[in-house]
């Protein structure tokens, strides 16, 4: 109960607080009329809200006289207090009051049930008689107040005027009681409300660290707390008949040395696979010359100008990757900064460059000049004009030597063919052909005699009838044997005409007509082909006649360009 | 034709090859993947002999597989250890995200691995195979050993590395198998032999890991590359040592044990004292079979021939080379970085040691009498001991490419070193010789016994001195020279370019022998030169005769050949280009050496 009042009190001293602040004080020293003046100039500041703080005080002045007196006659019970309240506010209320019992249970959180109006300012009932509604709905009167006389004659004579408080929601005067007093001052102090409460009591600690004859409980052990688990007997032994059987054992560390051993033990009769033998593998680093000594030759440092190109240089462009330097001691060399560089891409180079197999070329350039033979061991060269072999009138276009040397065949534009011997000069034959030679090749078969000329679009097969008499008889005989064929089936617009007459006289032979102007004539090696060339013919640019056969054919059926020349391997079947 | 036409494109280059995108779609695996497999297995792209044909009609550019290569690959198990991983990777992260620690646990001890044994017997099926391709991969192994452990490399990598490079440095040391070594400015060259093949491999300078210099390095990609190489050097590794009798994983001599516990070693912990004993290289490996004393040596038959005789001497130059260092006590100075030395002065029989604080297992202190030899690499030494030659650390490496001890004047500490020559340059025909190189061969020949740099200096300062007296009358020379070459000059202008230089070379010879000539006669004899002027006349002119009889022989080269000799010719003129700025450059430097030298001995009278 006490309690609960004391938390009423604490409501109410939470408004009103502000107006004990200074007052016991003043009591405490005189109750001089000054000193009462201020502190009432003072309540007036503080109050400022209230707009009739003096009236209300005057009314509570004599209320108050008897309040006194019964809250200190019932102190205790809240109903005797209550009661009390009431009985000194008005005797009407007293009546309709509800029965004690209400408030015999109660709890902080409780609200103020003297008054149902709530928690609103309470001036707004200023211009009314009463002041809120009780529980039962009744109104609850403002208590009779005095004027200013009265209030200032309670002042001075309630000797209780200090401790004198009006409660706002009932507009009563409550008088404090002493311990009310001793609160306020303790918490105006700053200290806990009870005065009793000593927050710095000793510590008792009931569980000492000291060791204790007696046991605190006095309950006797269990049974089961000495005698060992029968599951737990059954486990072990099952994991130690495990571990007997070898089923379980320890856990081994792991050894991640690595073991070594002889990895070659029998190289020997290792046979290389392909793979092994396509390996390429790796070209070594160059290794470090003069220039990478810590101690150079001179003439290995750099000049001012190379440094200083060097430094300008990209670092891809250098030829050398470092500077020399001379260090006059192996103390003062520093480490190098791009070891670990130097390394790493040549780690680089090891997996991500490809490789291929090169062939180089292990030749300096000096083995590859020839080996020419001195001019002085060609010697003797032909120095002086030996022979002048004169006759012609117009330019020579061509000439041709006969295989064993001895006769030479010129052919000019004079439409002459002239037959030298070779050793004297001499114009052993002149034949006027009716047109300008273009070519001529003597048959290089020595058991016959024959000049193949070219005039216009003629080749015209000559026996010169020079040399040996045998030879260019039984050339002659050779030509007599043709006999033309049942069947002539020539394709080709080429005409063979045997001359007869004055003109087998003077040696022509054979006349082969062809449609367009011949460039060239060359026999074939065994004599009895030769081939010509028309570069105008078009598909029948080049014809290969035979000569025994008196048969033309065209070897290729389609030129890939204006044909200007043709010869035949000197041993295999070959034309070019 | 009743015959069907045959179509394009569907055998030939077409199927042979494959692009890299179809052989991944064939392979059905990832990009990364296929690369790694490609690392691993040792395929790699190659050039079609017709990219068109092989592009099927079309000329993006490409790169192509063979088609039977990636038909290997995908028979490889590896692929199915890929695929394995991917599905453990992806458990992984649900229980990650399940927050699932002991499936988390269970499944890390359960991580999917796979070994490379089979791929190395199927790359390199014979020994030999291995060793051929071992540059790379001890380059790469020597490198990794010095990385700091980050994340970007996996796995235990370094440590594997280190102790596989130590494991193949110790090889070397007890089979003496190291031919040259060489100083360059990136590191460490050396070279072996073993069964016939030469191996060469680079060492970086030991200093701290620089990450901004390999910011655009992939080292995934450097570390596939690693774990294979880690694979087939520890393969290659436990074969030379069981070829040389020697335990594989190597174990030191009982003596060298002993020796080492004597001491408390504050270096390191206990589980690695081994290792770090290894790395020091300076003790001796013990073999599995009880050393013979006398090595069995393979009797050649016993042949009068020509031929044994020289492969014999061979042999023995060859044992002697072995053993260069026989008899050398060398202590390393603490400013000399201390595994190249040893690793070099013990592969030629030597000892080595160096201060007991520097690192484990020095053999002999500082104060040993017996010391010959101390490396250092300062000006000058706090306390000198009379009984040992103090030498910079050149010196050990000139003498293993000089193939003999040089002297070690020139190699004192504080002077000036005689350059460094790299041991691996063949000279040809035509190319530039340092004169050091000239005189380092002479001496190997024994032409050349004293001390031939001194000599020719001694020889430069009398040719200065005859200089000077003979003054106006070499004078004189050089103005006739110079006349004369404007002659010739003016006959070859109508040559061109590349004539005019074969011309010129060849003008070379005899001037140069002309100025060689000089100092021998006296000076004061003016008929010689008349005859040397007709010699001249007659040699130019037979110059020119011949000249011409090759120019004639070029105009007759196929045209087949005649680019393949434009492009040869290019290269060789280019070449003695190079040659002839560096002996003018050299020619410059020693004219600058003289004038100093003659101011400073002005300024000394």
């Amino acid at each position: 109960m006490a309690s609960k009042r004391k938390v009423g009190e604490a409501k109410l001293e939470k408004e009103e607080l502000d107006l004990f602040v200074d007052a016991p004080p003043d009591d405490d020293d005189d109750g001089d009329d000054e000193d009462g003046d201020t502190s009432d100039s003072e309540e007036s500041v503080y109050s400022g809200l209230e707009e009739e703080p003096s009236s209300e005080e005057e009314e509570e002045d004599d209320n108050g006289d008897h309040g006194t007196e019964d809250t200190t006659d019932i102190s205790r019970t809240a109903i005797n207090d209550t009661t009390g309240f009431a009985g000194t506010s008005s005797t009407e209320r007293l009546d309709n009051r509800p029965p004690p019992d209400e408030y015999e249970f109660d709890s902080s959180d409780e609200e103020d049930i003297r008054n149902t109006v709530g928690n609103i300012p309470m001036e707004w009932y200023n211009d009314y008689p009463h002041i809120g509604y009780n529980l039962d709905g009744k109104k609850i009167m403002k208590p009779a107040k005095g004027d200013e006389l009265d209030e200032f004659l309670n002042k001075m004579d309630n000797p209780d005027y200090w401790r004198t408080v009006k409660d706002k929601t009932t507009g009563e005067d409550v008088k404090l009681t002493d311990e009310e007093l001793d609160i306020i001052q303790q918490i105006q102090n700053g200290k806990y409300p009870d005065k009793a409460y000593n927050p710095y009591e000793p510590y008792i600690d009931f569980f000492t660290h000291e060791k204790m004859i007696h046991p605190v409980t006095n309950r006797p052990r269990d049974k089961r707390s000495f005698i060992p688990s029968l599951v737990e007997k059954e486990k072990v032994s099952k994991l130690v008949h495990a571990i007997k059987m070898g089923w379980i054992k320890p856990r081994k560390a792991r050894d991640d040395e690595p073991k070594y051993y002889d990895i070659w033990e029998n190289d020997n009769q290792y046979t290389p696979d392909k793979r092994y033998q396509t390996h390429i593998p790796a070209p070594k680093l160059k290794l470090p010359g003069h220039e990478e000594s810590y101690n150079p030759p001179p003439e290995y440092l750099p000049s001012e100008e190379e440094i200083l190109a060097w430094n300008q240089a990209d670092p891809e462009d250098r030829r050398q990757a470092f500077l020399s330097k001379k260090y006059d001691a192996l103390r003062k060399v520093p480490a190098y900064a791009g070891f670990v560089k130097e390394r790493f891409e040549r780690c680089l180079d090891l997996y991500l460059c490809p490789r291929q197999r090169k062939m180089r070329a292990n030749v300096t350039a000096e083995d590859l000049i020839p080996k020419l033979p001195k001019p002085r061991d060609l010697q003797p060269f032909p120095t002086t004009l030996s022979v002048v072999y004169e006759g012609h009138t117009d330019i020579v276009r061509c000439i041709s030597v006969e295989p064993t040397g001895q006769w030479l065949v010129s052919g000019s534009d004079d439409e002459t063919l002239r037959f030298w011997e070779v050793a004297t000069g001499r114009c052993r034959k002149v034949l006027q052909l009716g047109g300008r030679v273009r070519s001529v090749a003597w048959c290089p078969n020595t058991a016959v005699c024959l000049v193949a000329a070219v005039v216009d679009n003629k080749v015209i097969i000559i026996n010169p009838s020079l040399g040996d008499k045998l030879v260019y008889h039984s050339t002659d005989n050779l030509l007599n044997t043709y006999e033309a064929p049942e069947s002539l089936e020539t394709k080709l617009p080429v005409e063979w005409v045997a001359a007869e007459g004055k003109e087998h006289d003077t040696g022509i032979r054979l006349r082969i007509a062809h449609p367009k102007t011949i460039r060239q004539v060359t026999w074939h090696g065994k004599g009895d082909y030769f081939a010509i060339v028309m570069p105008d013919g078009g598909s029948m640019s080049v014809l290969i006649h035979q000569l025994t056969k008196r048969r033309s054919q065209n070897p290729f059926r389609k030129s890939k360009g204006l044909v200007q020349c043709v010869l035949f391997h000197p041993v295999r079947p070959f034309l070019f | 034709m009743g015959r069907l036409m045959k179509k394009k494109y569907e055998s030939g280059a077409a199927t042979a090859y494959i692009t890299r995108n179809r052989a991944i779609n064939y392979l059905q695996i990832s990009l990364p993947d296929f690369r790694r497999l490609c690392i691993l297995k040792g395929v790699y792209p190659r050039e079609p002999k017709n990219k068109k044909k092989a592009n099927k009609g079309s000329t993006a550019p490409r790169t192509f597989y063979l088609m039977k290569d990636i038909q290997y690959l995908s028979h490889e198990p590896i692929i199915n250890k890929f695929r394995e991983f991917k599905v453990f990777v992806k458990k992984l992260k649900k229980a990650f995200a399940k927050a699932e620690h002991g499936r988390v646990e269970t499944l890390q001890e359960n991580k999917p691995v796979y070994k490379l044994d089979h791929i190395i017997k199927e790359r390199y099926p014979t020994f030999v195979d291995a060793l051929r391709d071992l540059d790379d991969c001890l380059c790469l192994v020597f490198l990794f050993a010095t990385f700091p452990q980050t994340k970007n490399i996996p796995g235990d990598f370094v440590r594997r590395c280190r102790h596989l490079s130590v494991e193949f440095m110790n090889f070397i040391v007890a089979a003496k198998a190291l031919k040259k070594v060489f100083l360059s400015i990136k590191g460490i060259y050396y070279q072996v032999e073993m069964q016939g093949q030469v191996v060469t491999w680079l060492v970086p300078y030991s200093f701290g890991f620089n990450a901004k210099a390999c910011a655009d390095v992939d080292f995934r990609v450097m570390a596939h590359f690693v774990e294979f190489y880690i694979t087939m050097l520890g393969f290659v590794n436990f074969k030379l040592y069981t070829s040389l009798g020697l335990h594989y994983p190597p174990k030191l001599t009982f003596e060298a044990k002993l020796k080492d516990d004597d001491e408390k070693n504050p270096y390191c912990l206990e589980s690695e004292a081994t290792g770090e004993r290894l790395a020091a290289l300076s003790a001796s490996l013990a073999s599995v079979v009880t050393q013979n004393t006398e090595e069995d040596e393979v009797e050649l038959d016993e042949f009068e021939d020509s031929r044994t005789l020289e492969a014999k001497q061979e042999e023995e130059k060859q044992k002697a080379f072995q053993k260069l260092f026989n008899g050398l006590k060398v202590f390393v100075s603490r400013e000399v970085p201390r595994e190249p030395i040893v690793f070099t002065v013990r592969s030629f029989g030597g000892e080595a040691s160096w201060d007991r604080s520097v690192a484990m297992g020095a053999t002999f202190d500082e104060s040993d009498e017996t010391i010959t030899h101390q490396i250092m690499d300062r000006p000058k030494a706090d306390r000198q001991y009379l009984s040992r030659y103090y030498i910079q650390p050149q010196w050990l490496f000139d003498c293993v490419n000089a193939k003999m001890l040089l002297p070690v004047e020139d190699y004192f500490p504080g002077v000036v070193l005689p350059p460094h020559l790299s041991p691996f340059v063949e000279y040809k025909e035509g190319d530039y010789v340092p004169p050091e190189k000239e005189a380092l061969s002479r001496r190997q020949q024994g032409l050349d016994t004293g001390d031939a740099v001194s000599e020719e200096a001694d020889v430069s300062e009398e040719e200065e001195e005859e200089e000077e007296e003979g003054k106006e009358e070499e004078e004189i020379d050089d103005e006739d020279d110079e006349e004369e070459e404007d002659e010739e000059d003016d006959d070859d202008d109508d040559d061109d370019e590349k004539e005019e230089e074969v011309q010129k070379v060849e003008r070379k010879m005899p001037v140069k022998r002309k100025q060689d000539d000089v100092p021998e006669t006296p000076p004061s004899n003016m008929k010689v030169k008349e005859g040397k002027l007709d010699y001249e006349d007659a040699s130019s002119k037979a110059n020119r005769e011949e000249w011409e009889a090759r120019k004639l022989a070029i105009l007759m080269i196929p045209k087949k050949r005649k680019r393949l000799f434009e492009k040869l010719s290019k290269r060789e003129r280019r070449k003695k280009h190079e040659a002839k700025k560096l002996t003018t450059k050299r020619e410059e430097f020693e004219k600058s050496q003289k004038d100093m030298k003659k101011k400073q001995r002005l300024s000394n009278k």
